[in-house]
């Protein structure tokens, strides 16, 4: 009694081409893990569902994957794992022994991929990270060979903000007050942490700090503080919920710094949604090339093919993994497990987020770290080595 | 001063969560773990109304509050009843209605998800500051404390001058002895449980206007909702009231005081104390 | 000590052949089958604890979560410093502690109250955690050791087996005996001069450690702790659900409960993705309305009737 998740419109260019064409498609089983419910849902149903859509429908349309000359039509198996590490586990070991899965696409989250990295080590998957952020990376592919990181780490994250500051009070356009606060949940944690320091020794001021629980109701608490304190750039490592409810919170205040960071879900489709003209120059977490015609074309598939935006930072890195292991399969002509791995460990990727390669910890250390909402497009502004950057602008109220 | 209002202004917040939990347990004895799912669907609601058709969510709540009396009327009397008359005694029907409630949770976040998905939510309404006493206070926040206000009044008058409001009052003291004087307890306690289903679902839809949901965030109001029932005294409305503005002020001291990270730790802290000293809650009666 | 009598025995070597089976599993089953068999071991070694209390005293507690969490925060701290079984025994004191002292101040509450305060307790821990966390600037907690499959599965065979052989012994004891006695009116058993706090707490440290070895336990499966993972208050929920379901009045009844359960959660998970939610939760509702009294309910009817027709 096991219903495949067979994508619609696979189905139909699968019939269409067996119809068409003589040679009959053989079909690659690609297993997908991540939530659908429980508390990074609505993280995942943005940046990573949509993408998983996007890529099978692409590959799909366009025959199937070439491997030596057979063509392979995609087949997606997903499963929800409620974001509960126990139930990411059953999934992955379930993909692997019960459904046969070719190979499986990484799950959503540090916690969650690294609860299911044992899995795809012992049955030999290569696990090409998209959402997962670590500065512990050695460590874990020391442990993990197969495992790769491509959204960067804490560090480079934290420092990029410290970099886009400074170049604003190089340019004296903002003094050395800075108020920083972070949600006190793992993420925000490690970012407040690394940027501390950085920001002391750039010569920042550092006039308020703060932590606040995940799932604080009220934070006008915080941005009265920080206004108090008069600040002239706001610094919040933030989680989704408090990303929305800090900028709201600073629109009340007329918190006026010129130079307003926020880090998770910032790069959202929602976030221009909810807030409108306000998130016109509000930094965050995150970015991408916008004007790059690929990441232009990438865009309007996915709104096209699933009927939402991407967001602007992990969506179109989710869809760069997945190409990463298309590239592979093909230029190996193989889906042996192995020698994919052994050629993905190997090769630089030209993905739609640009090249990827890796350092010898099978890290990506070339990756966005601030973007900037500019007039309904979020741009990146600081990277640790991408091209495309464009130049930070501040704040200017929030009408 | 300026701590003060705006604990009470989350105060008011966290009565809108609680006050229609506190009708479904204290009157209907049904601890109803979806609660928070309802008010996350008049959230989603008031999102909807105000993206597609720019409804105003002061408009959505007159739509909105039959609906959901509607729909958990009908929850209450074709899930919930046949388990009240099946229970044998009081514990029987407490561990009931725990599992099915616990079942209706899910059933409503896969229903929420298959029809808006599992996306963040969130629309700006009224953010405009105003200026009390030197101090800014945005306008959607003030709204939703004189919605509470509105609220919780209206439903104290009605249960304490109204003959249906005393007679679920008499419910909540008493089900077997009020059936003996005479009062329909099935009747009434459908319309406590469907009442306080609307009061949930406008209480989503106010505070839709400044906080950010999503199909499963339900749970974390349904935690805060008990929380607040259970300090304030089972089945009563004051109880609720002076809890949820206790827990809104004693928040905002810490916050604005001590530090935001300690403020939940404070707030179940406070919540731990009470029950300490008063074991039935600030207004609850004793239980025998 | 009391006599054992034949039924006992008889009980006892049943008990044994199912342990000796649930000890070959391993080498039985496939990778996956090992997953799901290690993912019941955990839920029938924490909803068994859990209906050692609550069966008989009727509270329903919440705070699983709470030491589950607190299990493993214990193992994810000291891994690097203490050889892990002494973590997992620690874990356990931690636990045991905790619960006791939980106990003390919970025994004048009673009803929902005892609920919503343990519910309140399990976020509490978690928020100061977190805090404590955040003050000490470290982010989730890598955990460096790994295990086999089997090997958790073991361990929580083993902790599962010592589990049934408290409860066993507590029933035989005048400690059951006590407990029995307030479940059914605790008013009678204070007059009967039992100790009914002492009782009470007593035995509400056996979940609470039981729990936090568990979490320990577990840790390293997992690899990689934080507060959103350890304090889940799923977790608490789902082993009230598979406790009730299985029902509380016998020993076995979770691993009633949990069996069942653990296989429909899993064919619901794989066939309907992107239903999950939504088929799970109707059928809580199935199950409660179809067996008001658990599954234990349905499998003592079911022996009834066997033994009816032998009877005649």
């Amino acid at each position: 009694m096991k219903k495949r998740m067979f994508l619609k419109l696979s189905a139909s260019a699968a019939l269409a081409l067996s119809i068409g064409a003589v040679q009959a498609a053989e079909t690659l089983k690609i297993g997908a893990v991540a939530p659908k419910t429980g508390g990074l849902a609505g993280g995942a149903v943005v940046s990573f569902w949509p993408n998983v859509k996007l890529w099978a429908h692409d590959v799909n349309t366009r025959g199937g994957l070439d491997v030596g000359g057979t063509k392979y039509m995609v087949e997606i198996i997903e499963y929800d794992d409620q974001t509960n590490p126990g139930e990411t586990i059953k999934a992955v070991q379930r993909l692997a022994t019960q459904d046969k899965a070719d190979f499986i696409l990484a799950p959503y989250s540090t916690g969650l991929n690294i609860a299911a990295a044992p899995v795809y080590a012992r049955y030999g998957y290569p696990m090409i990270t998209h959402t997962a952020i670590s500065d512990q990376v050695e460590e874990l592919s020391n442990k993990f060979p197969n495992m790769y990181f491509t959204l960067g780490g804490a560090s480079g994250l934290a420092e990029g903000v410290v970099d886009v500051l400074s170049a604003m009070k190089a340019n004296g356009d903002i003094g050395n007050r800075v108020a920083m606060v972070n949600v006190a949940d793992a993420f925000g944690i490690e970012l407040a942490e690394r940027a501390e320091p950085s920001m002391k020794a750039a010569g920042f001021d550092i006039v308020y700090k703060t932590s606040y629980p995940l799932g604080t109701q009220d934070l006008s608490p915080v941005v009265k503080g920080a206004k108090d304190a008069n600040p002239d750039a706001f610094v919040a490592f933030s989680y989704p919920p408090d990303t929305f409810g800090l900028t709201k919170q600073a629109v009340v205040e007329s918190l006026n710094v010129k130079a307003f960071y926020t880090a998770v879900a910032t790069a959202f489709p929602a976030y221009a949604g909810a807030n409108g003209a306000a998130a016109n120059n509000v930094l965050g977490a995150g970015g991408v090339n916008a004007d790059d015609p690929d990441f232009q074309a990438y865009m309007k598939r996915h709104e096209e093919v699933t009927g939402e935006k991407p967001d602007f930072w992990a969506s179109g890195m989710v869809y760069a993994s997945f190409q990463i292991l298309e590239q592979a399969i093909e230029a190996t002509d193989s889906i042996d497990r192995k020698v994919v791995s052994e050629y993905i460990a190997n090769n630089d990727f030209d993905t739609l987020m640009g090249k990827i390669s890796w350092d010898e910890n099978n890290n990506n250390s070339a990756y966005w770290t601030v973007g900037q909402w500019q007039d309904g497009v979020f741009k990146g502004v600081a990277s640790t080595g991408r091209e495309g950057a464009v130049a930070p602008r501040l704040k200017q109220g929030w009408e | 001063m300026g701590i003060l209002i705006t604990g009470l202004l989350l105060g008011g917040t966290y009565a809108l969560i609680a006050m229609g939990l506190n009708l479904q347990y204290g009157m209907s004895r049904i601890m109803n773990l979806a609660n928070g799912e309802i008010l996350v669907a008049g959230g989603f609601a008031a999102f909807w109304f105000w993206t597609a058709g720019s409804l105003s969510p002061l408009l959505t709540i007159f739509i909105l509050a039959p609906v959901a009396f509607v729909v958990n009327w009908l929850i209450y009397v074709i899930i919930l009843r046949p388990l009240v008359k099946r229970a044998r005694s009081r514990g029987q029907l407490e561990v009931d209605a725990i599992l099915t409630t616990f079942g209706l949770s899910f059933v409503a976040v896969g229903i929420m998800l298959a029809t808006f998905g599992g996306d963040y939510f969130s629309y700006s309404y009224l953010l405009s500051p105003v200026e009390l006493w030197s101090e800014t206070y945005a306008l959607n926040r003030i709204l939703a404390f004189v919605a509470a206000v509105i609220i919780c009044g209206a439903l104290y008058l009605w249960l304490n001058i109204s003959r249906a409001g005393m007679s679920i009052r008499a419910i909540a003291v008493s089900p077997d002895s009020s059936r003996l004087v005479g009062i329909d307890v099935p009747k009434l306690a459908a319309l406590a449980f469907a009442l306080g289903g609307a009061v949930t679902a406008v209480g989503g839809a106010l505070i839709s206007t400044f906080l950010t949901l999503d199909a499963s965030t339900g749970v974390i109001f349904t935690l805060k909702a008990l929380v607040i029932v259970i300090m304030g005294g089972v089945g009563d409305v004051r109880g609720t009231i002076v809890a949820a503005l206790l827990l809104g002020v004693l928040e905002t001291f810490v916050a604005r005081l001590i530090d935001p990270g300690l403020t939940l730790a404070a707030a179940y802290l406070l919540f731990i104390l009470i029950l300490l000293f008063r074991p039935q809650g600030l207004f609850g009666r004793r239980q025998s | 000590m009391m006599r054992m009598k034949s039924t006992d025995y008889k009980a006892l070597s049943v008990s044994i052949v199912l342990l000796l089976i649930a000890i070959c599993l391993p080498w039985i089953v496939g990778d996956f089958a090992l997953t799901l068999a290690v993912n019941m071991a955990m839920f029938t070694v924490l909803a068994t604890s859990w209906a050692l209390f609550s069966g008989p005293t009727h509270y329903i507690s919440l705070a699983t979560a709470a030491f589950f969490g607190l299990g493993a925060y214990t193992m994810g701290l000291g891994v690097d410093h203490l050889p892990f079984w002494l973590l997992v025994i620690l874990a356990g004191l931690f636990g045991a502690i905790m619960a006791g002292i939980i106990g003390l101040a919970t025994l004048r509450l009673s009803g929902v109250y005892f609920v919503i305060f343990t519910l309140g307790l399990a976020e509490m821990t978690r928020q100061i955690i977190t805090y404590i966390q955040n003050a000490t600037g470290q982010k989730g907690i890598l955990i460096s050791i790994w295990f086999e499959e089997s090997t958790f599965y073991w361990m929580l065979v083993a902790l599962a087996a010592l589990i049934f052989l408290v409860g066993w012994l507590i029933g035989r004891s005048r400690l059951g005996f006590a407990l029995r006695i307030i479940g059914d009116d605790e008013e009678v058993a204070r007059h009967s001069g039992i100790n009914t706090a002492l009782s009470k707490v007593l035995l509400f440290m056996i979940p609470g450690s039981v729990a936090a070895m568990s979490g320990a336990i577990i840790a390293p499966r997992y690899g990689y702790i934080e507060p959103l993972i350890a304090f889940t208050p799923m977790l608490s929920f789902q082993v009230v659900i598979m406790a009730l379901l299985g029902g509380t009045g016998r020993l076995w009844g979770p691993l009633a409960g949990v069996i069942p359960f653990s296989i429909l959660w899993e064919l619901i998970s794989a066939s309907f993705p992107n239903q999950t939610t939504l088929l799970l939760g109707l059928s809580f509702l199935i199950i409660v309305y179809l067996l008001p009294q658990g599954f234990v309910g349905l499998l003592l009817k079911i022996r009834a009737k066997i033994g009816d027709g032998r009877g005649y």
